[in-house]
Formats: C-alpha cells, sequence, structure tokens
C-alpha cells in the first residue's frame, strides 16, 4: 500500500516537471513570425541539426541539380527561401537576406558571409512568369536601401 | 584425345543460352527506357538522350526577334540594367546576350540569311577543354553549360568558344529568377532551358516562341532517339554544322546555308 502511494507521488511529481519543462521559456528563434516556416514543428530535419548542417546540406544539392538535374530534393536553397521568406504589410516577400531577416540575421551574429544571393532569389518567385514580378516580386534593392547601399549592394 | 575436345559440351551450351536469354531480357527494359523519358526532376540525366536543335535558316525572318525575346523573359536576361553613367555604346557590348540574330550577306551574290546564333552544344566543347576549374562542363545529356559555384570569372571560356556564345556577367545583378540564378564575376550562356530539362518539358523557350510566331524555323529535341522530330527534320534535309572544320560535333544544326 505505501509502495503503491510512493509510486503514484512519483509519478505526479515526474508528470509535473515535465509539463513545466515543456511550458518553459521558449528558446530564442530567428523563424520570421510570418512566414511558412513558423507554423512548422521542424525544418526538414530537426532544428538543432539544421542551424549546424544547412550549409552542408545544401553544398551537397548544388552539385547534384547542376550536374545531374535532379531537383526534387528534399534540401534546397529554393526550398529554404520559399519557407523562410517573411511577409511585410503590404503582403510582399520580403529578402531573406535584407537586415534582420532570416537568413542575415543568424550570419551577421556568426560574422558569416555568404554570397548564395548574389546570383540566387531571395524571395519566392518560381512560379511567376517576369510580367508578374513588376508587381509582386519585391526585388533585393528596396529590401537594402535602409543600409545606404546601391545596385546589387548586398553582393559581397 | 582430340575428339574429346571437339565434342559440344552440351552444358555449357545450354549455360550460354540462358545466359543470352537473360542478357536480352535485361537490356530489354532499357531499350524501352530509351523511348520513355525518365521521371523528371529525381532521376539523373543520362547519354541516353543527347539534346539538339535544327534551325531552318530559310524560315528565319529578317526582324523578327521572338526567339531573342523568349530567351531573356524565360532566363532572367530582361531584369539586366544599366549601369549608372555607362555609355549605352558599351552597355550594348557587355550585357547578357544567350542568343543572338546574325544576318548574313553573300558578298558575291548579294543573297541575306538571317539565323540565330547560340551556344552550339558541342560534343567535344572548347570552352570545356579550357576551363581551369571545371565549371564550364558538358552534361551527360549533351548540354554544355556553366557551374557557377565553380566559376571563377576568368573568361578562358568565352576567348575559346568560336561562336562567340558566352557572356560575363560585369555587375551584381539585383533582380534574378529563382528558376535561373545569375550574379557578377560568373560566365554564362545558353543552357537548352536547363530547368525546363530537368521539369520534363518539351521544349525551349526559343522554340516555343518561334513556333507562336508563325515561323516555325527551330526544331529541338533528342537526337538520339531516331523518332524525335528534329531527327526526323535533320534525316529529311540537308543541313550544316557551323564551323564544321573543328570537328566539334554541335548539338546545334542549320539548314539553308
Amino acid at each position: 500500500m505505501a509502495n503503491a502511494v510512493v509510486r503514484g507521488l512519483l509519478a505526479v511529481a515526474g508528470l509535473a516537471w515535465a509539463l513545466g519543462a515543456l511550458a518553459g521559456p521558449a528558446r530564442e528563434t530567428f523563424v520570421a513570425p510570418q512566414s511558412k516556416a513558423a507554423g512548422l514543428t521542424s525544418c526538414v530535419e530537426p532544428t538543432d541539426f539544421m542551424r549546424r548542417n544547412h550549409m552542408e546540406l545544401i553544398k551537397h544539392e548544388r552539385h547534384i541539380v547542376v550536374h545531374q538535374g535532379i531537383r526534387d530534393s528534399k534540401y534546397s536553397l529554393a526550398g529554404c527561401v520559399e519557407c523562410h521568406v517573411a511577409y511585410g504589410p503590404d503582403k510582399k516577400p520580403v529578402s531573406v537576406h535584407a537586415e534582420g531577416q532570416f537568413c542575415s540575421r543568424c550570419h551577421e551574429y556568426a560574422a558569416v558571409d555568404v554570397n548564395c544571393f548574389g546570383c540566387h532569389s531571395t524571395v519566392p518567385n518560381a512560379a511567376q512568369g517576369n510580367a508578374a514580378l513588376s508587381g509582386d516580386y519585391g526585388p533585393d534593392m528596396a529590401q537594402i536601401q535602409g543600409k545606404g547601399a546601391g545596385v546589387g549592394g548586398d553582393t559581397p | 584425345m582430340t575428339k574429346e575436345h571437339e565434342q559440344v559440351d552440351e552444358g555449357r551450351r545450354s549455360f550460354l543460352g540462358t545466359a543470352a536469354g537473360v542478357a536480352a531480357v535485361s537490356v530489354a527494359p532499357g531499350v524501352i527506357l530509351h523511348t520513355v523519358t525518365a521521371a523528371p526532376r529525381s532521376e539523373a540525366v543520362t547519354d541516353a538522350v543527347r539534346w539538339g536543335m535544327l534551325i531552318d535558316t530559310a524560315k528565319c525572318a529578317d526582324g523578327c526577334t521572338a526567339c531573342v525575346t523568349a530567351c531573356e523573359r524565360e532566363n532572367g536576361l530582361d531584369l539586366q540594367v544599366k549601369p549608372e553613367g555607362e555609355a549605352a555604346k558599351k552597355w550594348d557590348m557587355q550585357r547578357s546576350v544567350w542568343i543572338r540574330k546574325v544576318k548574313l550577306e553573300d558578298n558575291l551574290t548579294r543573297r541575306v540569311t538571317n539565323l540565330p546564333m547560340l551556344c552550339q552544344h558541342c560534343e567535344h566543347p572548347p570552352c570545356v577543354d579550357v576551363c581551369p576549374t571545371g565549371a564550364s562542363f558538358k552534361r551527360a545529356d549533351g548540354i554544355v553549360m556553366v557551374d557557377r559555384h565553380t566559376c571563377i570569372g576568368c573568361r578562358y571560356c568565352m576567348m575559346a568558344c568560336p561562336y562567340k556564345a558566352r557572356s560575363f556577367i560585369h555587375q551584381a545583378v539585383a533582380e534574378k529568377l529563382t528558376r535561373a540564378p545569375r550574379g557578377k564575376g560568373c560566365v554564362e550562356s545558353c543552357n537548352l532551358c536547363v530547368h525546363r530539362r530537368d521539369n520534363g518539358e518539351a521544349s525551349t523557350a526559343c522554340v516555343d516562341a518561334c513556333a507562336s510566331a508563325g515561323h516555325h524555323a527551330m526544331v529541338f529535341g533528342d537526337l538520339k532517339d531516331p523518332q524525335s522530330a528534329v531527327s526526323k527534320a535533320l534525316a529529311g534535309a540537308a543541313s550544316r554544322q557551323i564551323r564544321a572544320d573543328l570537328d566539334l560535333n554541335t548539338g546545334v544544326r542549320y539548314s539553308g546555308i
């Protein structure tokens, strides 16, 4: 009887601890609240893995895309941009490379200078023709004007 | 003694017969695979296909630039902007062009020929031979292209190309397309709309535009498939390689010149 009481108390204590841990302060995240990524539990791999290894994944993927034409990989830079891009008050996508946005926020903190976006688009525009671009497409320049940069000033 | 050697080994013969049968069965799916296109996007490109083009210069209209416009829209070249303060003439010389119209006039007969000039997708591309980093390469399916991740912008390939098909990006690119990334410091050229190839689409932007303009001067397809439109067109008309003397075995052929 005493054993059963002790077990019950232990179970309750354990449950309380687990709930407390879950409800504890959330880890700081750079995911933009309006992005598609904000609604998902994790990226294509667990978050901790992505934080350390995302560059290795896309580095491998770029080779198989360009040389072998395999474009349905789970890992793709276009996928990163599509999922992580934030939308401004005008519903237009904001460049992921603009100051304070998903990619640049962490890279700035870690003092990493990437040149992905010298060539790659920083907003999703895969399904659009150029006609649609003039309206919906937020040119990178518009996002970096605050920095006082000129044409392509975000290119390292 | 010798008789024994000359006797037919029935066991061996039946084994070989079976092996040949198995080989025939295992070859057959490969043959079928050749005609059915591989699953788009998910399988590595193979040399079972070689993409190529036949351009009928007799149908290429003077003054028409439908192919050029379509190429620029498809690959984001129309998003190029002249840098402030650069002379218009210099910009015209330096801006990226993947396909351009060329007009030829025979000095003797005054016969005028129009043709679009683009990367000829050589079997033995000089641009690939000279590239110091391996960025200029030929894909298994015959597309000659630049891996911009490895291109250092030395422009050796531009010097080597007999067709003046390549361009260099001098300025930072502000607006780019997801399907066709391009940026400062790399050489670029026609890649036969490689994103369309990987998606399993039938044609290129220039060929589609030529057809919708009503000229049908360009035919695109698989040079290794005898049933493809381009193979049939090549079989039916006299065609030439430009600078055939270089033995490059170009993937783009011209008729009427």
